[in-house]
């Protein structure tokens, strides 16, 4: 019942002393979810070649993720090296937690700036210097009943805004589907997939103000919510549809927009004499091919370690082309490098819509207060949906909570500007 | 009072009194000082970014929709959840009490049981209950010929279905203490009515009631103040949702506190809480003080 009732029985076994000496320089390596979950043999392969290094690997759950770290650095307790999702990197940079790692790159023999998708590097910078190395790529785009589109008398997956709803009008009308479009209810992901794609960025003035109120986000606003309103859009979470794949398959709905990691249980839950039904594609823009999110993760060094050159000996091993083909085998994570591309394993009809996609990847935001920006975009967009505004309404809503959120890096900013010009001779 | 007998009450007091310091009143007094701040990540970084900004963060909390929402919510489950919870309690205590009840020690340990289990590990099994499609409720509904209901997925029944769990995991600890009230009610007063002519109904309200009223007032004090605190089930169960429907303050201070680690605005929450809880408890006393149910 009460917040003191879940704290865990804090168990600390000492077992100091036992086994034998091991002489070995230890990095403390903290990784989140499946990523935690499947790098292990990885990591056995990097002992093995560097007999003087040991991993420590702690695997955390997403959920708590954030808590996490934030608590670690309050603690100071944070590990030598960790896997960072992009969205967080402003947020971490801005605590002065992590260690920049611009001057180690340009050393590295192995890590090539040039070999990695454009906009995922830009992920990994914050405030102008690199925090990050990115380790694997992820992204939105869609995935597609072909057999459907091709019944509804199309050719293909849609090449713009406009055609994406005619679509999903001659996909309802026609019965082929009784929905368009699964855009979740409960991830701002598809969502802002979309707002990356427009020339006017999501917040205003250097990340001063948000920008929802922006012809350009309006319009995406009331392309957003016409899907809903028209019902083309189910409206709903994706934990509220039971089995999506059953679903897709069924034609409750023809369109997805949703990650990589799908690519792995598509193929695994539409039945094989059924697999010819799904095809990727990447997102649609407002006029011709779209831009999407630079999601994913970077490896990261944080400034209290005492352990960096090896911290980035690791991740210099991870970032091996044959090492990130090696992590997609394991996690089906998408490698983040051109070079590791190249592989015959990436080179599928299905995967090559995200290869597509990744030659245009647009970072999020670089302001710490993004993530709960986004959460509230989600939040507000689920409102909208349900209680029927209009675009206007939730982009000036959208506004007013963004402003809020960032009145105290307004005034950092003020009080950062002012004390220049006072010093200024 | 000599001022040897002062000294010896202030030695025994002492360490009480520390403890109390140290523990209690200390971290209140620094709760509310931060509250009184913007402490964030800015912050966190670096303090030279704290600023103090008064009662600034209440008067912001006051004037956003979430809060209100969340106190809301907070609110809904403590009215609907106590008064429900009491009366199962109630209920179940009479049927153990009840001469006509067999196996007794099997079903207050059977009863009891949910009290002791471990609340992640029974919303799990909760989960699968209210599942919409292979869930066993709406397979009850469904045979009846009633529509599945989506219980954690619709906002309107979120919390209803929070509240029930919330009672089935409770009302054990509330029944235990309202059988030992029953217990302790002399069988003569029973008697005595029974002379008087009064029906089992009669006994119950004149007999029974009255003499449980201060253990139903102390059920009832320790019952609000623990459905205020409502937090685990939610968190488990459905992070709040759907569109915050079963978002409850405390879980809305935590996220404030812990997940985007606005301490001050947190601290200012559990301030706004504190002062909630305080003025219910003063009113359910006076309540009962005017009743002159309290000794």
């Amino acid at each position: 019942m009460t917040l003191r009732a879940l704290a865990p029985l804090a168990m600390i076994l000492a077992l100091a002393g036992c086994g034998p000496r091991d002489d070995r320089t230890v990095v403390e390596f903290w990784a989140m979810g499946s990523e935690g979950l499947a790098v292990g043999p990885l990591i056995e392969a990097f002992e093995a070649e560097n007999p003087d290094l040991r991993v420590r690997l702690q695997q955390i759950p997403y959920r708590v993720a954030h808590e996490k770290l934030l608590t670690a650095f309050a603690g100071n307790a944070t590990p030598d090296v960790a896997q960072l999702g992009n969205t967080w990197i402003p947020e971490m940079s801005a605590l002065g937690a992590l260690h920049p790692l611009d001057g180690r790159v340009a050393a590295s023999g192995v890590i090539d700036p040039s070999d990695y998708f454009e906009g995922i590097w830009q992920a990994s910078l914050s405030g102008g210097a690199l925090k990050g190395v990115p380790w694997y790529v992820d992204t939105r785009l869609m995935f597609y009943r072909a057999d459907l589109v091709e019944a509804a008398g199309f050719d293909g997956p849609p090449a713009d805004w406009a055609e994406w709803r005619a679509m999903m009008e001659a996909l309802t009308e026609g019965g082929h589907a009784r929905y368009g479009a699964l855009l979740p209810l409960n991830e701002f992901e598809p969502y802002v997939a979309l707002a990356l794609q427009q020339d006017a960025p999501i917040l205003r003035d250097g990340g001063r103000y948000g920008n929802f109120s922006h012809p350009e986000h309006v319009a995406l606003m009331d392309f957003y919510l016409g899907l809903f309103r028209d019902g083309l859009a189910v409206r709903a979470t994706n934990t509220q549809i039971a089995n999506l794949y059953q679903e897709f398959d069924r034609g409750f709905y023809a369109f997805y927009v949703t990650g990589p990691w799908n690519l792995g249980e598509f193929a695994r839950r539409i039945p094989a004499d059924r697999q010819d039904i799904w095809a990727t594609a990447a997102l649609p823009g407002p006029a011709g091919p779209g831009a999407s999110s630079a999601g994913g993760s970077s490896l990261v060094v944080f400034e209290r370690s005492e352990n960096k050159d090896a911290a980035f000996r690791f991740i210099e091993f991870l970032s091996r082309p044959e090492i990130q083909l090696e992590f997609y085998d394991l996690v089906g994570d998408l490698p983040v490098r051109r070079s590791a591309w190249e592989d015959a394993r990436l080179d599928e009809p299905r995967a090559a819509a995200f290869r597509d996609q990744l030659d245009r990847l647009e970072p999020s935001p670089d302001v710490p207060e993004w993530e709960r920006i986004a959460t509230e975009i989600r939040l507000v967009i689920e409102r909208a949906v349900h209680e029927g505004w209009t675009a206007a309404q939730t982009a000036a809503e959208l506004d007013a909570r963004a402003d809020a959120m960032l009145e105290k890096r307004r005034w950092m900013l003020d009080r950062d500007a002012a004390e220049l010009t006072e010093a200024a001779p | 009072m000599s001022p040897l007998q002062r000294a010896s009450g202030w030695i025994f007091a002492g360490p009480a009194l520390v403890v109390l310091s140290v523990f209690f009143f200390l971290p209140v007094l620094a709760a509310f000082a931060l509250s009184l701040t913007d402490f964030d990540i800015y912050a966190l970084a670096d303090i030279s970014n704290l600023r103090f900004v008064g009662l600034d963060n209440y008067a912001e909390l006051i004037g956003r929709p979430i809060f209100w929402k969340a106190l809301g919510n907070t609110v809904y489950f403590v009215g609907a959840g106590v008064p429900l919870s009491i009366a199962v309690s109630l209920f179940a205590a009479l049927l153990l009490h009840s001469r006509a009840s067999f196996l007794k020690p099997l079903f207050r340990t059977a009863l009891f049981a949910p009290v002791v289990t471990t609340v992640v590990a029974v919303a799990v099994i909760w989960r699968y209950l209210l599942h919409t499609r292979y869930g066993i409720l709406n397979a009850a509904l469904e045979s009846v010929g009633l529509p599945a209901v989506d219980w954690l997925g619709d906002p309107n029944v979120s919390m209803p279905a929070i509240i029930l769990f919330a009672v089935w995991k409770n009302f054990g600890y509330n029944m235990i203490i309202i059988l030992a009230g029953l217990q302790a009610i002399p069988d003569d007063l029973y008697e005595a009515a029974r002379i008087d002519g009064a029906n089992r109904v009669q006994q119950f309200i004149h007999v029974t009631l009255p003499s449980l009223a201060p253990i139903l007032f102390l059920v009832g004090v320790i019952t609000t103040a623990g459905y205020f605190q409502l937090f685990a089930e939610p968190y488990v169960m459905t992070e709040g949702g759907p569109v915050q429907s079963t978002l409850s303050i405390l879980y809305f201070m935590y996220e404030e506190g812990f997940k985007w680690w606005s301490l001050g605005s947190a601290s200012a929450v559990a301030f706004l809480l504190f002062v909630i809880m305080l003025g219910v408890t003063a009113v359910q006393y006076a309540v009962m003080r005017r009743r002159g149910g309290l000794a």
